[in-house]
C-alpha cells in the first residue's frame, strides 16, 4: 500500500514538474512573440515621436521695409534686378530694427541666424509678384532658421547649461521676446512636401524624393512586370521539362536570394559602365530594382497560374482555342489578381530598397526635381539615408517624417494586396 | 529622345501593318471570313510583326552600338591618342569632344585638333541618325510587303503569330539567366583586374585593410593594404549577433503560433511579423544609429563597461529584429509540414505539448529548420543598410561584440560611393569583395535550397 502510496507521489510530483515545464514553455514562446511586438512598437513611437514634428514648421513675423534704396536703386523695376536684388540686406534690416540694442559682429550674426536664409526668397516672390510694394512697410511671416525651430519644438532645453545645447542664452532671449509678442507660429510645413533637398535643415523637402521614387518605380514596373509575367506564363504553361528549364528555375530562386547590394554592382558595372547610362538616373535605377523583383513577380505569377484548375484549359482547347488562346483568353485574367497581389508585394519591396541604388550614384545631393527619368534624381529612402547622416539636429525630425511618408506608402500598397487578394482571388 | 521618336514611328507602323494585314485578308476571301484559316486579326497581327519586329531589332540593336562605335571612330581621329592614352584621358578628351560638340568652339577647353574632332563628331551622328532612319524606314516597308504578299487563304497566319510570341515569352524568361550572367561576369571582370594588382593569397589572408590610396605620388598616405580577413570576422561578428537574436525569437514564435495560439492570437501575432518584414532596412538601419547604439553604449557604460558609439553589438541587434519573421515564416512552414499523426502518436503516449514539440517536432521538422537558418544567414551577410548606417568603417580584427567591427557591405558601399576611378584596386576591391559576398550566399542559398526540397520530399 504504501508502495504505491509513494510512486504516486512521486508520479504526481513528476507530473507536476512536467506541467510546470510545459507552462515554461509555453511562455517562452509566447514571449518571443510579444518580444516581437515589442520591436514593432518600440520603432514606430521612437519614429513617430521623432518625427511628427517635422510635419511642421516654425515662422516668424517680422516687419520688413521694402527699401528701393536697397532693391531697385535705379527705379527701373526690371524684372532681372527685382530677382537678384539683396533681400538678404532687407531681412537683415529688419532685424536690426527689431533688436535695436545688439551691437558687435558676432551678435549681430547671431541674430541675423534666427531667420531662415529662405527668408530673402519669400520677399523676392512677394516682390517680384507685385512691384508696387517697393518702398512700402510689409508684414510677413516667414521662416524660422533650424535651431530657432528646434528650440519652439522644445527639443532643445531652455534650461540646460549654455554650453550643453547648440543655441546660446542671448538666441533663446531674443526668440523670448518675439514669443511673448506673439511673432512666433507653428504652422503645418507645406514646404516639406513641396521642396527638394536642402543643406538646410528647415528648407529641406521630400518633394524631389519623392518623384524620384515614382519615376524609379515606373520604371521598374513597366519593365518588371510585363517580363516576369510573360516569363512565368512561358515557365508555367509552355517549357518542355528538360534542362534548360530547371536551368532557368534554379536561376529565378537563387536570384530571389542574391544579395541587394550585388545587384547594385550589376547596373554599375554593366547599365553604367558598359552601356553608357546615366549616373544617378530614375532610369538606372528603375532597371536594377526590377532584376531585383523580377523573381518575385515570375514566383508569384506562377503560383496564380498554377492554382487554376486545368479543366478551364480544357475546356477552352475543348471548344477549339489554340493553347496560346487558352492562356491568354481564360487563364492569364483568372489569374491576373494573384499576380497582381505579387506585383504589388514586389514593388513594395522595390520601393523600400537602398543599397543597390547607392552603388548607381543615387545619393548625390540633388536640390532639383527631376522631370524625367534621366535626370539625375533620388528616391526617398535614400533620401532618408542622406538625412540621417547630417550632423544637424533639425534633420533627425526629418528622416523620421520622411520614413512616416514612406511607411505610409509601404502599408498603403500592402493593405492594398491583402483587399485584392481578399476581394478577387477566387478559391477554387 | 531620339530613341522614343524612331520607337513610336515603327509602332505606328506595325499599326499601319495590322490594319493592312487584316483588310487584305478579309479581301482575299470576299469578306467571307469563315473561309480564312485564322481569325482576321491574327493576319493583322502577321503583317504587323512582318513591319515592326525587324525594325524594331535594327533599333536596339543600334542603340546599343552606336556610342561605342562613334565614339571609337571620333578617337580614332584626334592624332594625340595613341595606344597607351589610359582609359582615364580617353574618357575626359571624349568627354571634352561632346561638350565642344553640344557647346559650340568658343569653350574654353577648345583646341583645333578637339574643334575638329568635335566636327567629326556632329558629323557621324548626323550621318547615323539618317542612317538608322533609312534603314528602319526601308525595313518596315520590305516588312510590309512581304507580309502582305504572302497573304492568303491558305496562310496559317495563327501559327506563325503564336510561334513569334512563344520565341517572345521564351526570351523573357532567359532574363533570369542574363542576370545571373551578368552579376557573374561583372563581378569575375572586374575582380580579376583586381587580383592582378593585389595577390589574391593577400586578399583572402592578409589581415589588414586599409584601401586609401595616395591619389597623387607627393600625397602622404598609406600603401593601401587589402587583407579581407577583418572584414569577414566583422561580418560573421555581425551575422552571428543577429542570429543569435533571429533564430531563438523566430523559432519559439513560430512553434508558439502553429502549436499553441488561438486563431484570435494568431490574427494579432501574423500581422506584426508581417509588419517587421515589411519594413525597409534603411528604417532599421535609423532606428539603430539613432535608439539601439546609444541605449547598448549607456547600459555599457553603466555596468563600467567600454563600447563604441557604432558597436556591433547594436547593428547586430536589430539586424536580428529584422530577421525575426523570415526565420518565423519559413520554420512556420516546415513544423505546419510535419504529419499530425507523428504528434498524435507522442501524444497517446501520454507526452505534453511540449515534449511533443521538443522531442518529435523539431528532430521532425529539423533539416527544414537548418535550410532556413541557412537562408536567414545569407541574407544577413548580405545586409547592407543597417550595418552602413549603425556599424563602424574601420577594420578591427577582433571577437569583442562592444567594439566596432566593418562588414563586407560597408566596405563596398564606403568604396563605390563618390567618386571612382576604375583603375584603382580601391575601386576594384569593391566588386572583389562582392564577388567573395556573392560565392558565399550562392553556396548558403543552394544548400539550403536543396535541404528544404529534400525535406519536403519526405512528408509529401
Amino acid at each position: 500500500m504504501t508502495e504505491l502510496k509513494e510512486s504516486m507521489q512521486k508520479a504526481q510530483a513528476r507530473l507536476k514538474k512536467r506541467h510546470a515545464a510545459e507552462t515554461r514553455f509555453k511562455m517562452l514562446g509566447a514571449g518571443a512573440l510579444i518580444f516581437a511586438f515589442l520591436c514593432v512598437l518600440m520603432l514606430f513611437s521612437s519614429i513617430i515621436s521623432n518625427g511628427y514634428t517635422g510635419f511642421q514648421q516654425t515662422y516668424v513675423k517680422l516687419e520688413f521695409y521694402l527699401d528701393e534704396d536697397v532693391i531697385d536703386p535705379e527705379g527701373a523695376r526690371e524684372l532681372k534686378t527685382l530677382q537678384f536684388a539683396n533681400y538678404a540686406g532687407v531681412v537683415k534690416q529688419s532685424l536690426r530694427t527689431k533688436f535695436a540694442d545688439v551691437k558687435g559682429r558676432r551678435d549681430k550674426r547671431k541674430l541675423y541666424g534666427l531667420i531662415s536664409s529662405s527668408a530673402g526668397y519669400a520677399l523676392r516672390d512677394l516682390v517680384v509678384a507685385d512691384p508696387s510694394l517697393i518702398g512700402t512697410k510689409q508684414t510677413v511671416w516667414v521662416m524660422a532658421s533650424d535651431e530657432v525651430d528646434m528650440l519652439v519644438k522644445n527639443v532643445f532645453d531652455r534650461n540646460e547649461d549654455e554650453s550643453t545645447r547648440p543655441i546660446t542664452d542671448k538666441e533663446i532671449a531674443w526668440v523670448e521676446v518675439l514669443e511673448k509678442e506673439g511673432r512666433v507660429e507653428k504652422r503645418f510645413n507645406t514646404n516639406f512636401f513641396s521642396a527638394g533637398d536642402s543643406r538646410e535643415p528647415e528648407q529641406a523637402g521630400i518633394k524631389g524624393a519623392l518623384v524620384g521614387s515614382a519615376l524609379t518605380m515606373l520604371v521598374t514596373l513597366g519593365l518588371s512586370f510585363p517580363l516576369g509575367v510573360m516569363a512565368a506564363i512561358y515557365l508555367e504553361e509552355f517549357a518542355p521539362k528538360n534542362k534548360f528549364t530547371d536551368l532557368v528555375e534554379v536561376n529565378i530562386n537563387n536570384l530571389a536570394a542574391v544579395p541587394s547590394i550585388v545587384f547594385g554592382l550589376l547596373g554599375l558595372a554593366i547599365f553604367l559602365n558598359v552601356f553608357g547610362m546615366p549616373r544617378s538616373a530614375p532610369v538606372a535605377g528603375g532597371m536594377v530594382l526590377a532584376l531585383m523583383t523580377l523573381p518575385t513577380i515570375i514566383i508569384a505569377a506562377r503560383a496564380a497560374l498554377k492554382s487554376i484548375p486545368p479543366s478551364i484549359m480544357e475546356a477552352a482547347i475543348g471548344v477549339g482555342a489554340s493553347k496560346m488562346q487558352a492562356v491568354f483568353h481564360h487563364q492569364l485574367p483568372l489569374a491576373l489578381p494573384g499576380i497582381l497581389t505579387g506585383t504589388i508585394i514586389g514593388m513594395a519591396q522595390a520601393l523600400g530598397e537602398t543599397a543597390p541604388l547607392l552603388m548607381i550614384g543615387m545619393v548625390a545631393f540633388i536640390a532639383d526635381v527631376p522631370g524625367t527619368p534621366f535626370d539625375p534624381a533620388t528616391v526617398l529612402p535614400v533620401q532618408v539615408y542622406l538625412w540621417a547622416d547630417s550632423p544637424e539636429r533639425a534633420f533627425v525630425e526629418k528622416t523620421s517624417a520622411a520614413i512616416m511618408v514612406l511607411l505610409a506608402f509601404l502599408i498603403t500598397m500592402n493593405a492594398l494586396a491583402v483587399l485584392l487578394r481578399k476581394k478577387l482571388e477566387r478559391r477554387w | 529622345m531620339q530613341a522614343t521618336i524612331f520607337t513610336v514611328t515603327v509602332l505606328i507602323l506595325a499599326l499601319i501593318g495590322y490594319y493592312m494585314g487584316r483588310s487584305r485578308a478579309v479581301s482575299s476571301v470576299g469578306g467571307n471570313i469563315r473561309e480564312l484559316h485564322s481569325l482576321p486579326r491574327h493576319y493583322g497581327y502577321y503583317v504587323g510583326m512582318w513591319c515592326g519586329l525587324p525594325a524594331l531589332l535594327i533599333c536596339v540593336v543600334w542603340f546599343i552600338f552606336e556610342p561605342e562605335i562613334i565614339n571609337s571612330m571620333v578617337l580614332g581621329s584626334v592624332s594625340s591618342v595613341t595606344a597607351e592614352t589610359s582609359s582615364a584621358m580617353l574618357a575626359r578628351i571624349l568627354s571634352d569632344v561632346k561638350f565642344i560638340a553640344a557647346n559650340g568652339t568658343d569653350v574654353s577647353r577648345a583646341t583645333p585638333e578637339l574643334i575638329v574632332a568635335a566636327q567629326r563628331y556632329i558629323e557621324l551622328k548626323q550621318f547615323g541618325t539618317t542612317a538608322l532612319a533609312v534603314s528602319i524606314l526601308s525595313f518596315a516597308i520590305i516588312g510590309l510587303v512581304i507580309g502582305t504578299r504572302t497573304i492568303g487563304q491558305k496562310l496559317q497566319a495563327r501559327d506563325q503569330v503564336e510561334k513569334v510570341i512563344r520565341y517572345v515569352l521564351l526570351a523573357s524568361s532567359i532574363v533570369a539567366i542574363l542576370t545571373t550572367i551578368g552579376i557573374v561576369s561583372s563581378l569575375l571582370f572586374e575582380a580579376i583586374r583586381f587580383f592582378g594588382k593585389i595577390p589574391f593569397t593577400d586578399f583572402l589572408f592578409g589581415t589588414e585593410w586599409s584601401p586609401q590610396i595616395a591619389m597623387r605620388k607627393d600625397q602622404v598616405a598609406s600603401e593601401g593594404s587589402f587583407g579581407a580577413v577583418p572584414i569577414f570576422a566583422g561580418t560573421m561578428l555581425i551575422s552571428f549577433i543577429a542570429m543569435c537574436v533571429a533564430v531563438p525569437v523566430g523559432l519559439l514564435s513560430a512553434i508558439y503560433m502553429s502549436e499553441y495560439a488561438t486563431p484570435k492570437v494568431r490574427g494579432f501575432g501574423k500581422p506584426v511579423l508581417e509588419i517587421l518584414a515589411g519594413i525597409p532596412t534603411v528604417v532599421y538601419g535609423f532606428f539603430a544609429a539613432l535608439v539601439v547604439a546609444p541605449t547598448v553604449r549607456n547600459i555599457g557604460e553603466g555596468w563600467g563597461l567600454e563600447v563604441a558609439s557604432e558597436s556591433a553589438l547594436a547593428a547586430g541587434l536589430v539586424m536580428g529584429v529584422m530577421i525575426i519573421p523570415f526565420v518565423s515564416s519559413l520554420s512556420d512552414d516546415v513544423i505546419r509540414a510535419v504529419p499530425q499523426s507523428l504528434r498524435d502518436g507522442s501524444y497517446a503516449l501520454g507526452g505534453t505539448k511540449s515534449e511533443t514539440v521538443i522531442n518529435v517536432v523539431l528532430p521532425a521538422a529539423l533539416p527544414g529548420i537548418v535550410g532556413g537558418v541557412m537562408l536567414a544567414i545569407s541574407r544577413a551577410i548580405g545586409e547592407t543598410m543597417i550595418v552602413v548606417m549603425a556599424a563602424g568603417l574601420s577594420a578591427n580584427l577582433t571577437a569583442n561584440p562592444l567594439n566596432a567591427v566593418t562588414t563586407a557591405t560597408v566596405q563596398m558601399v564606403t568604396l563605390l560611393v563618390g567618386d571612382q576611378e576604375f583603375d584603382s584596386p580601391k575601386t576594384l576591391a569593391a566588386f572583389a569583395l562582392g564577388l567573395v559576398l556573392f560565392c558565399v550566399t550562392l553556396c548558403l542559398n543552394v544548400i539550403a535550397l536543396r535541404v528544404v526540397a529534400k525535406y519536403r520530399e519526405k512528408y509529401d
